[in-house]
């Protein structure tokens, strides 16, 4: 466990202090009102504000490392497939055509395309900050006990946090098995061909899935043995009602919501901003 | 006479997947505030009566009953497992695998939480029973940050917080260092004291002994065979015979002639009264003084000023320097956390230190990647499920040599070889999912003994095993190492390290402590202090009978138990 990645930490910072619940809702929001736009300037404020917020959680980027490299990865391959499969997308879109230089054949490179796409990556770039955010600053058990609160059934609701709670355990199970396999001489690097390193990897886990049932079994014993699922309600030693601070977080995730949808309708009159005419 | 709570009468069990039952005709009865040791080996019953007592038989493990067990005068039959969890209260033996909270407050509110129990109202009980197990300062930290006997304080606290009056403790001892697991027992005894009904079930008999026991329950094939004191206990031979280890200073006794009887007060080696047959001790003492053979030395591996951190600031190992030589068979102990694994880990490179080399013959390690490694030195990891892979035990062992990509027939030969050497020839094409425990640890030894390396490391090899296996664990690791194999065990088992290993080295805090004769280890009261061990009855038992030089005694000892074990005379 060379550092904790990918799983909850307790902080003292505000994004940790605020509600599990009300993070959700910020990051329906914030992300719905990425979705729904196609205005660079809504974007980038959105991604500015993710950015600024990931500062605050004082997340380090050797935890998210991993995940950033396969969010990089995919934007990239993202871009590159969207210009070969439609490359005169955003032309079609913006209705102008300003040509920088041609590649070959249809392959025209346009501005209208680079801030068609630019715009599309922003907007991706946007949104995977506030997942890793919720993910790593909610506390699942406080989560779950909002969640209960807003009428959600409380086996729905431990299942969920359970399932984070032990993430970083089956991550561990992962890691030393396959550091066990390697020492067989499994290798899992990329020296080996895609098909055989997909073959080793279901070597690790046949082991991970028993070890896994036996971990299942024995937790399942633990909780039935302290009374698990007796009653249809159940309180929570987590739960802690929301404070100002969360409506706060809440109204201005709402603003940005509602504003976002108001210069979709009244400024720009289509999800695009159109910078060309 | 003292209430009843617990009774079986003529209680049989039958799992509905056994074709026999795994009890039969229990007649047990438990009085209110006893204390009671269950021991028996694996499978004697012992865990499923436990079940039976908690409810988990018949409600979450379905079979037939027979007879009857009434707990505070209702039959367990019908009720529900929640009604028994309000009466009997069970700590399992994986406090790891149970935490359910991600706090320790939010563990030990669990129970409560179930009950509905409001918020303020809980908060309130959590801090009181906190305070109880001494845990109130660290409600907020995340269990697995604690220490061995923490962990098991929370987890003691997670079922006190719902006021039951019996208590079922599965194995307490198994996942502790010697120190802690002392620690655990006389935490017990005074949740015991608070007026308790207190159940053990442990194979661990020493160390459970370490405080008073009413009475103990042995157990074998489903049956009670003994009920009794612990005096008259261990005055029988009855733990001999059933396959339970004795404590050793019982052991020793036996060797040199004495005839153990309840008036000596055997249960603890402190009251125990030996005045009248000392001078048999001792005269045992003159005729059986030999020494350890000193083994040859021939450096095999060599690590010099080793560090390793896993942030960067805390220190799990510091400035490590030590030789392994050839064939020799070495223990490695300290307290849980010690950095003992680590150790392992930078031996076959699954970290890589910050500081140091590694040397095997002369050779530096640092450029060898993990599978290279894994030519030279094995690691066996400690849950067996978590290094099988393949359905068939020769499938799994061949696997290493196949992706190494050596011929068929060299395969077989090779894979047939270490079969013979680790007793899995009958069971060539068993799947492996039909063994035991102690066989799947063969075939993760066999896995690695296949690929020759020159070194084999095992991580607590005989954790959770009751002595029979553990001894059958151990008899044929040293029958690997009379062939010349070179091994290393990472244990805190106190037993292992006296009995098999000739040297140990003990850490403490990412530092090497001592490097000494593993008999000595346990003799020096500083080193035992420091690295969280514990003293062995020998060596008190020697100073008892006046002997003049108590560690010698324990080396002769352990040269008896070996050839006892040899069968020579």
């Amino acid at each position: 466990m060379k550092v904790k990645m990918f799983s909850y930490n307790q902080l003292d910072t505000y994004i940790h202090h605020l509600s599990g619940l009300t993070k959700f809702v910020c990051f329906l929001l914030l992300t719905t009102t990425v979705m729904l736009s196609f205005d660079i300037r809504v974007i980038l404020f959105v991604l500015i504000l993710s950015f600024a917020l990931f500062k605050v959680a004082k997340i380090k980027f050797s935890q998210v490392k991993l995940m950033l490299i396969y969010v990089f990865i995919f934007l990239i391959t993202n871009f590159i497939l969207t210009f070969v499969f439609a490359p005169l997308q955003g032309v079609e879109i913006y209705g102008t055509e300003h040509v920088l230089f041609t590649i070959a054949g249809p392959y025209v490179v346009t501005l209208e395309q680079l801030f068609y796409q630019i715009t599309k990556l922003l907007k991706y770039l946007s949104i995977v900050p506030l997942g890793i955010m919720f993910f790593l600053t909610t506390n699942p058990s406080e989560f779950a006990s909002s969640l209960n609160k807003i009428k959600v059934n409380y086996k729905a609701c431990t299942a969920l946090s359970l399932t984070l709670r032990y993430f970083p355990d089956v991550q561990r199970d992962y890691h030393s098995i396959s550091l066990a396999q390697q020492a067989r001489g499994t290798e899992l690097s990329n020296k080996e061909k895609l098909s055989k390193r997909f073959k080793n990897i279901i070597s690790i886990l046949t082991p991970l899935i028993f070890t896994t049932l036996d971990r299942i079994e024995l937790i399942t014993n633990a909780m039935e043995l302290r009374g698990y699922g007796k009653s249809k309600t159940r309180t929570w030693y987590a739960y802690r009602p929301l404070n100002k601070n969360d409506y706060i977080a809440m109204g201005v995730c709402l603003a940005i919501f509602i504003a976002s949808l108001l210069i979709t309708t009244f400024v720009n009159h289509s999800i695009y901003f159109n910078p060309f005419i | 006479m003292r209430q009843p709570v617990i009774q079986f009468k003529d209680f049989t069990f039958q799992y509905y997947s056994q074709a026999e039952p795994t009890l039969h005709n229990i007649n047990l009865t438990i009085h209110s505030g006893e204390k009671i040791l269950i021991v028996g080996p694996s499978g004697s019953g012992k865990s499923t009566l436990g079940h039976c007592l908690n409810g988990l038989i018949p409600f979450s493990y379905k079979g037939e009953i027979q007879g009857s067990l009434l707990i505070h005068d209702s039959e367990t039959k019908t009720q529900t497992l929640f009604d028994l969890s309000k009466q009997i209260g069970t700590v399992l033996q994986d406090s790891d695998g149970q935490f359910v909270g991600l706090t320790v407050g939010e563990d030990i509110a669990f129970a409560l939480e179930n009950d509905n129990v409001p918020l303020p109202a809980m908060k309130d009980r959590v801090k009181k029973i906190a305070q109880l197990v001494s845990m109130d300062e660290l409600l907020g930290s995340n269990p697995f940050e604690l220490s061995g006997g923490q962990k098991q304080r929370v987890s003691l606290a997670g079922v006190l917080v719902d006021d039951v009056d019996i208590l079922l403790f599965d194995e307490p001892l198994a996942n502790l260092d010697p120190a802690t697991g002392k620690t655990a027992i006389e935490l017990i005894d005074d949740i015991h004291d608070e007026g308790k009904t207190v159940v053990i079930i442990e194979h661990r008999l020493e160390d459970v002994l370490h405080r008073n026991i009413d009475r103990i329950i042995v157990m074998n094939e489903g049956r009670i065979l003994m009920d009794d004191t612990p005096n008259n206990v261990l005055s029988s031979n009855i733990l001999l015979e059933q396959g339970i280890r004795e404590p050793l200073y019982i052991t020793a006794c036996k060797y040199a002639g004495i005839k153990i009887t309840p008036d000596m007060n055997p249960e603890h080696i402190s009251t125990f009264n030996i005045d009248a047959v000392a001078n048999q001790l001792q005269s045992w003492f003159k005729t059986h003084n030999r020494t350890l053979p000193t083994p040859k030395e021939k450096s095999l591996l060599e690590i010099n000023h080793l560090s390793f951190s896993y942030d960067g600031s805390r220190k799990i190992l510091e400035d490590i320097n030590l030789i392994i030589n050839e064939g020799e068979m070495i223990s490695i102990v300290g307290k849980n956390g010690a950095g003992k694994s680590t150790l392992s880990k930078l031996i076959v490179g699954f970290e890589k230190e910050d500081k140091g080399s590694i040397l095997l013959e002369g050779q530096d390690l640092v450029n060898y990647t993990i599978k290279e490694r894994a030519e030279h030195v094995g690691i066996v990891l400690q849950n067996p499920n978590q290094m099988i892979s393949k359905n068939l035990i020769y499938d799994e062992i061949a696997l290493g040599l196949r992706i190494r990509n050596i011929n068929e027939e060299e395969i077989e030969k090779r894979v047939l070889d270490v079969m013979k050497i680790c007793g899995l020839l009958p069971f060539k094409s068993w799947p492996i999912s039909a063994l035991s425990y102690g066989q799947k640890k063969r075939v993760t030894i066999a896995c690695i003994l296949v690929l020759n390396p020159k070194i084999l490391i095992l991580d607590e090899p005989t954790a959770g095993q009751d002595y029979h296996h553990y001894s059958e664990i151990m008899e044929f690791l040293e029958s690997l190492n009379k062939n010349g194999q070179t091994i290393i065990l990472i244990t805190h088992d106190m037993h292992l390290m006296l009995e098999y290993t000739p040297r140990a080295i003990v850490l403490a805090n990412g530092k090497k402590l001592a490097d000494t004769k593993a008999y000595e280890v346990l003799c020096d009261p500083v080193l035992i202090q420091e690295a969280n061990l514990k003293e062995t009855s020998l060596f008190e038992l020697a100073q008892k009978a006046h002997i003049s030089d108590p560690l010698k005694f324990v080396e002769c000892f352990i040269i008896q138990e070996r050839r006892e074990r040899n069968h020579e005379s």
